[in-house]
């Protein structure tokens, strides 16, 4: 019950004027940025968060996660229109939703992805509202080895589960902790790492350096590349009566909705998991539970409605670790994270107890970015057909201006800005050769985080690393990820091994 | 694809090396009561780094990793074009806002890219570069209070200055 009246409570705040409009308006901007193929929410919140600083940082937090939320939305909008999937998230929708598309369904598949995307997004923000505060309660009781214990799960995801190739993945994570490493050394306040002195590094390398560099400057590079040829974009008819008929039509899809929107949510919550693999699972649970599963691939309704649940679950599902541990679950909540240090808002546990206010009006402010999210959307459906047709030569150098202005703003220094692009464009440069950037921009985030409690723990331990794996807590926790650490090298000998058998069976 | 998996990783463990010098001028040992020393932490990291391409470059020269088996070209000749088109003239804005500023600079690489590289009708583009960086101005200078670098052309705000200060 006392949730509740924290609930009403956040309401009250989620639905000042300033607020509510910003929770409207993020939405349609989400919407926009989701449907634009290549990007997706990611991109959306690392390159507007700079933006956000002309609202209290209460309000900025709430426009960000309206923006995150409609781009869930929005990347089905050009998976089924385009074929391309508007974001990584959503490249599931494509399996069945071009197809619905091709054959002239576009509406019914547009409708039902965004009416799945409400449900999904529904349901895993009523887990988070139960959910949420016993895990801060335990949480509280963290000291330095356990918040160190649970980066180090954080990381061990990205390896173990992240499927991106073992050692680039490792490297990716280390380089990003190095770069977070850069300026003033918290500990004794001497500089290191300035390279020769240059004065812009004193102040460090902030995140969004690094996060508009990689989702701005690097995405727009891929994108402007991986676009040749002409788009071809679908026509959707829409009228309310088709509409009425596609809702009823999606009575059948309850049962792959729900199991959509349970899987993704807890897909969800683990580090480096998050909306893609999630959305990816539900397809093909959706497949194996379905009557019919031939039909999958071909234009089935289920294969749209499962993976848009579970990608809409799986965003809220990432923001529940982000909000009670201080660990982000997918890089959009890096980013919100590190926004959350920029506005002095310290993450972890204690935010449920120091700033009960903000966390209850983010959490309203989800309830309404969904509502708004799906009507925005079901509403609009021709304006969002037509940006798909906006041209990358107007899109792409908006965005390049966006990025500048942007990496500029936070510490009005142009160093930072050739440090964005030249992030920008070394990160596309490896990212070509699959050098996976979403745990470097996880680690920068965590990086100073990670050394203090590292360094606090060592200090408590007189220097035994010992102490992370006899507490209580962060001992199971440790092992877990040293696990995670070793699974690829598990797999790797256990193909080895199944290699020469498979050898002499020919 | 093969050749430049092998040099980006070559690179990238120079530039781990380089990090790893770095981080070795400050002390990376343990200092009594004070834990370990500033410079442990990069250190370190620099060294995993190292190991990473270490084994990135081992792996190619045993033929393995999806990579090293690759014939694909890293960049073709529209994706080198592309790059270098696309890089080349925000490098070359970025430039451009150190001396002529940002409402300099900003217009003329909206011309560039929706004139020449767009084939855009000159009303779209003009349109496009006079509304981009005076929407810009509105919301950094005056509703965000942000000066945005404007390089020598910074005498021809005083008057737009003195009416919002």
């Amino acid at each position: 019950m006392e949730v509740l009246g924290h609930l009403i409570d956040g309401f009250g705040i989620a639905m000042q004027p300033l607020n509510l409009g910003l929770i409207i308006f993020g939405c349609a901007l989400g919407l926009f940025i989701g449907a634009m193929p290549g990007l997706g929410s990611v991109n959306g919140v690392a390159i507007l968060l700079p933006m956000t600083f002309l609202v209290p940082p209460a309000s900025a937090i709430i426009f960000l996660a309206a923006i995150y939320y409609g781009a869930m939305y929005g990347g089905a909008i050009s998976s089924i229109m385009l074929g391309i999937p508007g974001a990584s998230t959503a490249v599931a929708t494509t399996f069945d939703g071009r197809p619905l598309a091709l054959q002239g369904l576009a509406d019914r598949a547009l409708v039902a992805a965004a009416t799945a995307s409400f449900v999904g997004g529904t349901i895993s923000v009523i887990l988070f509202t139960i959910f949420a505060p016993p895990l801060a309660n335990v949480a509280l009781a963290f000291g330095a080895p356990e918040e160190f214990a649970l980066m180090m799960l954080a990381f061990a995801t990205f390896v173990g589960l992240g499927g991106d190739d073992v050692p680039k993945t490792f490297f990716s994570i280390f380089i990003g902790l190095v770069l977070s490493a850069v300026g003033l050394d918290i500990v004794s306040g001497e500089p290191r790492l300035i390279f020769g002195g240059i004065s812009g590094f004193m102040h460090g390398i902030n995140f969004l350096v690094l996060a508009i560099g990689i989702y701005g400057i690097g995405e727009m590079l891929w994108t402007i590349e991986s676009s040749r040829g002409k788009l071809d974009v679908s026509q959707a008819n829409v009228s309310v009566r088709r509409i009425i008929r596609c809702l009823k039509d999606l009575k059948g899809t309850v049962k792959a909705m729900t199991m959509g929107s349970f899987l993704g949510y807890f897909v969800g919550i683990l580090p480096a998991a998050g909306a893609t693999p999630g959305s990816l699972m539900a397809y093909g649970v959706a497949k194996s539970m379905s009557k019919d599963p031939r039909s999958f691939g071909k234009g089935n309704v289920e294969g749209v409605v499962a993976p848009e649940a579970a990608n809409n679950a799986a965003s809220t599902g990432s923001m529940l670790p982000m909000l009670t541990l201080g660990i982000p679950g997918s890089p959009t909540t890096a980013i919100l994270l590190g926004g959350m240090v920029i506005w002095g808002l310290e993450p972890g546990p204690r935010l449920f107890v120091n700033n009960q206010e903000f966390v209850w009006a983010l959490i309203a402010s989800l309830y309404a970015a969904n509502l708004f999210s799906v009507l925005i959307n079901v509403a609009f459906i021709p304006l969002f057909v037509w940006v798909l047709r906006l041209p990358f030569t107007i899109l792409v150098p908006i965005i390049f201006i966006l990025c500048v202005v942007g990496g500029y703003a936070p510490t009005q220094d142009m160093h930072d800005v050739w440090l964005m692009f030249g992030f920008g464009v070394v990160g596309y440069l490896m990212r070509k050769l699959d050098y996976p950037m979403a745990p470097a921009v996880l680690a920068i985030v965590l990086g100073p985080l990670a050394e203090t409690s590292m360094r606090q723990s060592l200090l408590m331990s007189h220097g035994e690393f010992g102490i992370f794996f006899s507490r209580a807590i962060s001992g199971p926790i440790m092992i877990v990820a040293i696990v995670l650490f070793l699974l690829p090298v598990l797999k790797m000998v256990k193909d080895k091994i199944r290699k020469p058998a498979r050898g002499t069976a020919a | 694809m093969r050749r430049a998996e092998l040099v980006m990783a070559v690179v990238l463990a120079a530039f781990s090396g380089y990090l790893m010098w770095k981080s070795a001028e400050l002390p990376i040992g343990w200092i009594p009561k004070r834990g370990p020393g500033p410079g442990a932490f990069p250190f370190w990291l620099g060294a995993g780094m190292l190991a990473c391409c270490a084994w990135i470059i081992l792996r190619w020269l045993r033929g393995g990793g999806p990579q090293a088996s690759s014939d694909e070209p890293y960049m073709d000749r529209h994706a080198l074009n592309q790059f270098l088109l696309g890089a080349g003239s925000l490098g070359v804005m970025i430039g451009l806002i150190h001396v002529i500023g940002v409402y300099g600079a900003v217009p003329l690489f909206l011309i560039f890219y929706m004139r020449v590289l767009g084939g855009h009708t000159w009303l779209k583009t003009g349109l496009m570069a006079i509304l981009t960086p005076v929407a810009t101005f509105l919301f950094f200078e005056i509703a965000l209070q942000i000066t945005l670098p404007k390089g020598y052309t910074e005498p021809m705000f005083y008057p737009i200055y003195d009416l919002i200060y």
